[in-house]
């Protein structure tokens, strides 16, 4: 009751015009509730607010009413019973009359309308009574914007909801519609305006009706808005397109056949004009009306349509375009502009509504019929002037057009033209039971074009039509059946001609699209026999494994038999699909064997890719092919050592991993074959039990295009795929001298401290050992984390000790080994079970016995961080040692375990305390140059490598690809770890090189860090940074890691949230640029150096003013830049200083 | 200053088809790249369209400059741009012809002795508007002038974002 006492509060807050908008929606949302809930009925309301609804102030009755109609509104869903709603509408009703508070009668009356029939609605009887009262007291013209988009709502309502009701109303209706839409310029309204009249021309479909005699004045309304000329901008009514109101306009338009005396002259007329839009918009127009006309009324305007039509045909058509496009199988109509497409459009569409009548009009046209003069004249595509060229496109898409609209006209357009155009071609007509066909000297390309552009269209009307038998009786059928023997000899006729050049270009394409139509028809409804279609594939063949020397037609005649392919794989089992089987597949998978040389390698891999996306069978059967050639030279490869034989397995893996396996994927269900291919290898290499030593350098290139090969091969397997899959290589691995059985029974791993002389040869994996190692890494990598690698314990301390080998694939597996070792914690324990701390204890907690000397055999016994860390010798091993150390960091930085901050330590131990020669960087790099095994320095550069290792994205492996865990966010939560012990150590080291070397570990690790993680705390990092920047850029060796740390300066100087730590620091940078504007070593960084300077120069004038000066002098240096790109960014960078700069600065 | 335009119906031509440069890519990064008479053409044109002060095409449009007008040698840091007014009597050549050489000036090393002719016989006093263009003095006094600079300026202005 409470609330109801405030119910007069309420009320006034809303018809307060002085309280804000917000006020007032509070308050109706409070009044809706009430009602909502039952505690307030209508009838109560309205009591209350008696005062409020009949108060001559016009504005607060305005308000009163308004609220009553709004409430309505928000109740559209309450049930109210018939006397409230009869009372409030006959309250409404009056109001009406009302125009001075109109607004909230109009709001009430919309809303009681609108209301569904289950919950309580209007009348028919009120309903009509508020269509009187509507069309008597409403001047819509003179009303707002607003006010008139709400009554033509309420007109809209009442002819969609209540149509019985109007339709008593007869003309008084139409005209007060008349009245209400006239002058209308609103877009909003308009869309309304176009609505009602559509409704209306509904309502009266009798020729005789009421609409009949007014139809002319609605029209004249309708009539002056074609075409939409919308000058509204883009920032207004952004709701409402000039398309949406021009398609609104077309179903008024077309709303009513008592229209048409109105608007077919209309159109026709506007077809006329020079507006390319009007253009288009009266050919859409047109079609619409067309078909919502009928045939009879659009009888007499046949003739004016067909010449306006030809017209735009004629004039707007391009040249033939001859390539075959992707939706050519679809609709041979090639890609044409917006007016052509439109034309052709209600070209059919009056070919289909007027009987026959309207293609007779067009076969009998003089323009039509003096194509066969032009064939007369020319005979090859070149020598078509251009003129005649489009002249044969307009008739070959006209002829097109109309013969794919019906089975009828199709037959009609064949009996009128297709034995003549066979007969231009050479083909007689009486003698086509020969099978054999004089060979044609000159080839009627004019003929032939409009042959295959009807032969399309007959394709194209069997394919989208549903009963495909049906239209075997079909009189076009049937000829083409007769003709297409000698049609398919004439066209494969052209391949030969275009080898020894008799013919051009065209001539093929247009032969290759007419095959290809041939080929493609629907099987069950093709008119080709079986024979024929293999003749057409192997016409296609042979030219494709020839005459690869003519490019884009290869490719074209590759396309082609592509889409064939494609298409008959929709008909799994079909003959066709057999032939295309047999006859392209299995060739082409035969292609790949060591005597077939014909074509080039590429161009062979190539075509077996495309042709073998089209169908999975066909795509099995190549792989097939592929994958036997591999094995095969493989084994020579092993055997024998036969180089040739490595190259061709290089760019066959290169497309088993980067186009079949991909599309293996996208595919999917391809795991068993992919599966065979990863056992294959192992199988392959398990039988080869002695390895060639004549293998020369590029076998590492070969190892590692196998292993990415079967990496990806293993990744995309499931789990129980992948179990076969480690099992077997597993046993494989089982038959090396590395069988873990073998090496390590013991927890010390014997290992050779060998000396400087060792880092400068190159192990090549000429070993069958090293490849089943190195193989082993790769699956690992791959594995996904649930699946159980046997014997864990032995393959660790196995992967460990070929690690410290310097085999950089192991230690990658041993890094996703472990990471991938974190999910399964909650495992039951099993006997063969490892954890991942346990794993982690093999790994740092295994003794390596270092022998110094092979003859005394004993030595110093060490763990693997010991390794790295000994300070005694540098040697090769420590090197091995770090990389595998930071392999193993990143699997664990990925997976977040805190080991991975005993690993950081340990390399920035190297990093600070290996510099025992204090010499400055530069001699130091000198020294080095001369003597590269260097070994210290080798190992310092390791450790900063590792930050490297750790922070990047690596493609080989611990990446999603492979299945990695990685939790989100880690190289943020790193970089803000790693930053505060980095800016410690720089400040504590005391020698140059380890500050050298400090910076670049620093770099790696900020450069590969998010923009935005650095971005939240610019200004503490900048020091560093520049300081970083300046160090390292003393030299050029490591001009790349100086180039990625300038990006993540420019980075934040580009973005605004860094513009503030940047001004502080103004100076510091500039000088920071300036010296790296002229780094001879690298020209990216010289001209990023310059853009950043340029960006500089968007600092407060205040703030770089002192530094204008010294920016100019460095920039007219950088205008004498060797390179080009430099000089320019020199010019603008000059004159943004410039413009800052004094007068006397200027030059 | 004449009231009216000078040349109020001028040709104009399309522009050429920029004749591509052809970079290696994977080029040595020490190697050197001198300035030729593409890249001053390119200054003066391509991404600096130097509007002509009457109209509000580019100098490259009216055929005032073309890239056969520019000589130059890296060697000897030496470019001579020879361009041609529109016609014969325009006066404002020598505003063209400032701009120019403002432009190089701006735009080039300062070891690069800049020379600005006027095409020979396409203008009424050649001879003084070399002169007056070539002379360090006059050049360096007018853009002295507030005015004169202010209008350099606008007429470069669009080379530059």
């Amino acid at each position: 009751m409470a609330e109801l006492c405030k119910l007069t509060h309420y009320v006034e807050s809303f018809v307060d015009v002085s309280r804000t908008p917000s006020q007032q929606a509070t308050s109706l949302e409070t009044i809706t509730s009430l009602v909502k809930n039952n505690v307030l009925t209508i009838e109560t309301l309205v009591r209350e607010m008696g005062m409020y609804l009949t108060i001559t102030d016009n504005i607060i009755r305005g308000r009163g009413i308004l609220l009553l109609g709004e409430l309505l509104a928000c109740l559209a869903s309450k049930p109210l019973d018939s006397a409230t709603i009869h009372s409030l509408i006959a309250f409404f009703t009056e109001r009406l009359a009302d125009w001075k508070a109109l607004r909230g009668a109009l709001v009430g009356c919309l809303a009681l309308m609108r209301r569904k029939t289950n919950v309580g609605s209007i009348s028919q009887n009120d309903a009509k009574s508020v269509a009187q009262s509507y069309f008597q007291n409403l001047q819509v013209q003179s009303l707002g914007q607003h006010d008139r988009k709400l009554s033509f709502e309420l007109l809209a309502c009442l002819l969609e909801h209540y149509p019985d009701a109007v339709v008593s109303l007869g003309d008084d209706l139409v005209y007060g519609i008349c009245e209400a839409i006239d002058g209308e310029k609103d877009p909003h309204c308009l869309l309304l305006t176009f609505r009602i009249v559509e409704l209306v021309a509904k309502l009266f479909p009798d020729p005789t009706g009421a609409l009949a005699s007014s139809s002319s004045d609605l029209f004249e309304f309708l009539g002056c808005y074609f075409p939409i000329h919308f000058t509204h901008g883009k920032e207004e009514d952004i709701d409402v397109r000039r398309n949406d109101l021009s398609h609104a306009l077309m179903r008024a338009f077309s709303s009513t056949p008592l229209f048409e005396p109105f608007a077919i002259p209309l159109l026709l007329e506007k077809l006329s004009s020079s507006l390319p839009l009007a253009k288009i918009d009266s050919l859409k127009y047109l079609s619409d009306c067309t078909v919502k006309y009928g045939a009879d009324r659009m009888k007499k305007h046949s003739e004016a349509i067909w010449s306006s039509v030809k017209e735009i045909i004629f004039t707007s058509i391009g040249q033939p375009n001859l390539s075959i496009n992707t939706e050519s199988l679809n609709s041979p109509s090639f890609q044409e502009n917006e007016m052509t497409t439109e034309a052709l459009r209600l070209l059919q569409k009056m070919v289909v509504a007027s009987n026959g009548l309207f293609l007779t009009l067009i076969i009998n046209d003089e323009d039509v019929k003096d194509i066969f003069n032009i064939l007369n004249i020319y005979t090859c595509y070149k020598d078509f002037p251009l003129q005649s060229r489009q002249r044969l496109n307009a008739v070959g898409h006209i002829l097109y057009t109309s013969a794919s609209a019906s089975v009828a006209s199709c037959d009609h357009v064949f009996e009128s033209y297709f034995h003549r155009l066979l007969d231009f071609m050479g083909i007689s007509v009486d003698q086509y039971h020969n099978d054999k066909i004089s060979p044609i000297r000159n080839l009627n390309f004019g003929a032939l074009y409009l042959c295959i552009e009807v032969i399309a269209a007959c394709r194209n009307l069997i394919v989208s039509s549903d009963e495909n038998t049906c239209s075997v009786k079909e009189k076009s059928y049937s000829m083409l059946q007769i003709f297409s023997c000698s049609v398919v000899q004439l066209l494969s006729s052209t391949f030969s001609g275009i080898v020894k050049r008799d013919l051009h270009d065209a001539e093929f394409y247009c032969a290759v699209k007419g095959l290809l139509n041939l080929s493609t028809f629907p099987v069950g409804s093709s008119p080709v026999s079986r024979v024929i279609f293999e003749d057409i594939l192997l016409e296609f063949m042979s030219f494709i494994t020839v005459n690869f020397k003519f490019g884009s037609l290869w490719n074209h005649a590759l396309k082609a038999l592509q889409h064939i392919g494609s298409f008959v794989d929709k008909y799994p089992g079909s003959v066709e699909s057999q032939s295309y089987m047999h006859i392209v597949v299995e060739k082409i998978a035969l292609m790949f064997s060591p005597h077939d040389e014909v074509l080039p390698l590429m161009l062979k891999l190539e075509m077996a890719v495309d042709i073998g996306r089209t169908g999975r069978s066909y795509m099995l059967k190549i792989v097939g092919g592929i994958e036997e050639t591999i094995f095969y030279n493989l084994s020579e490869v092993y055997v024998y050592g036969n180089s040739k034989s490595v190259e061709i397995v290089l760019s066959l893996l290169d497309c088993y991993s980067t186009k079949i396996l991909p599309w293996f994927d996208e595919a999917g269900d391809f795991e068993e074959v992919i599966l065979r291919f990863a056992l294959n290898i192992w199988d392959q290499i398990e039988k080869c039990s002695t390895f060639s030593t004549s293998m020369d350098k590029c076998i590492q290139v070969l190892l590692d295009a196998t292993m990415m090969a079967l990496k990806l091969s293993v990744r995309s397997c499931s789990k129980e795929s992948q179990n076969i899959i480690v099992q077997k290589a597993f046993n494989v691995l089982l038959t090396s001298s590395f069988s873990p059985l073998k090496v390590t029974l013991s927890n010390t791993i014997p290992v050779q401290m060998e000396g400087l002389q060792f880092l400068q040869q190159k192990d090549n994996p000429t070993s069958r050992d090293e490849w089943i190692l190195s193989l082993f890494a790769s699956v690992t990598i791959a594995l996904r984390p649930q699946v159980h690698v046997p014997d864990v314990r032995l393959i660790i301390r196995l992967l460990m000790l070929s690690t410290t080998r310097g085999c950089v694939p192991a230690a990658q597996a041993l890094g996703s080994m472990i990471n991938k070792l974190s999910v399964k914690s909650d495992k039951v324990e099993v006997s063969s079970y490892v954890s991942l701390e346990e794993a982690i204890d093999i790994i740092f907690k295994t003794e390596f016995r270092c022998l110094h000397n092979e003859s005394t055999g004993d030595g110093s016994e060490m763990f693997l961080t010991d390794l790295c860390s000994s300070i005694e010798k540098s040697s090769l091993l420590q090197v091995h040692a770090v990389v595998g150390l930071s392999w193993i960091g990143k699997g664990l930085l990925l997976c977040g375990h805190d080991k991975v901050r005993d690993i950081t330590m340990v390399f920035l131990q190297l990093l600070v305390s290996k510099s025992r020669t204090d010499a400055s960087p530069l001699q130091q790099f000198k020294l080095e140059k001369d003597n590269e095994t260097s070994l210290d320095f080798a190992v310092m550069k390791g450790a900063a490598e590792a930050f490297h290792i750790l922070m990047s994205d690596s493609e080989a492996c611990l990446n999603r690809k492979f299945h990695a865990i990685v939790r989100p966010l880690y190289k943020q939560r790193f970089f803000s770890t790693m930053m505060p012990i980095f800016q410690t150590l720089v400040s504590k080291s005391d020698t140059s090189l380890s500050r050298y070397m400090l910076y670049q570990a620093y770099a790696h690790v900020i450069s590969d860090t998010p923009l935005t993680a650095i971005l939240s705390d610019a200004k503490k990092f900048i020091p560093m940074l520049l300081d970083g920047l300046l160090t390292l850029s003393v030299n050029g060796i490591n001009k790349d890691v100086v180039y990625s740390l300038l990006l993540v300066l420019s980075g934040i100087l580009m973005d605004k949230n860094g513009q503030e730590a940047v001004t502080e620091n103004a100076h510091k940078i500039v000088d920071c640029l300036a010296g790296l504007t002229d780094f001879s070593h690298m020209m990216l960084v010289r001209e990023t150096a310059i853009q950043c300077l340029v960006a500089v120069s968007e600092l407060p004038h205040a703030r770089i003013y002192p530094m204008r000066r010294q920016v100019l002098h460095v920039i007219s240096k950088a205008l004498d830049d060797p390179k080009r790109s430099v000089r320019q960014e020199a010019v603008r960078c000059r004159q943004a200083w410039a413009s800052i700069a004094s007068r006397s600065l200027h030059f | 200053m004449v009231s009216g335009l000078i040349n109020a119906n001028p040709v104009v031509y399309q522009k050429k088809e920029r004749r591509a440069r052809n970079t290696p890519c994977d080029s040595d990064e020490y190697a050197v790249e001198s300035i030729d008479q593409l890249e001053i053409f390119d200054i003066l044109s391509l991404f600096l369209d130097i509007k002509d002060p009457e109209h509000p095409y580019s100098l490259e449009e009216l055929k005032v400059i073309t890239e056969d007008a520019v000589e130059v040698d890296d060697g000897l840091s030496y470019v001579r741009v020879t361009f041609t007014p529109t016609v014969e009597h325009c006066s404002m050549a020598t505003i063209i012809g400032l701009c120019l050489r403002v432009k190089l000036m701006r735009s080039l090393p300062s070891r690069y002795k800049v020379d600005i002719r006027v095409a020979p016989g396409s203008h009424a006093t050649e001879a003084a508007v070399n002169k007056q263009l070539n002379d360090k003095e006059r050049v360096a006094a007018a853009l002295e002038n507030p005015n004169l600079l202010d209008m350099v300026d606008e007429c470069l202005a669009p080379s530059y974002s």
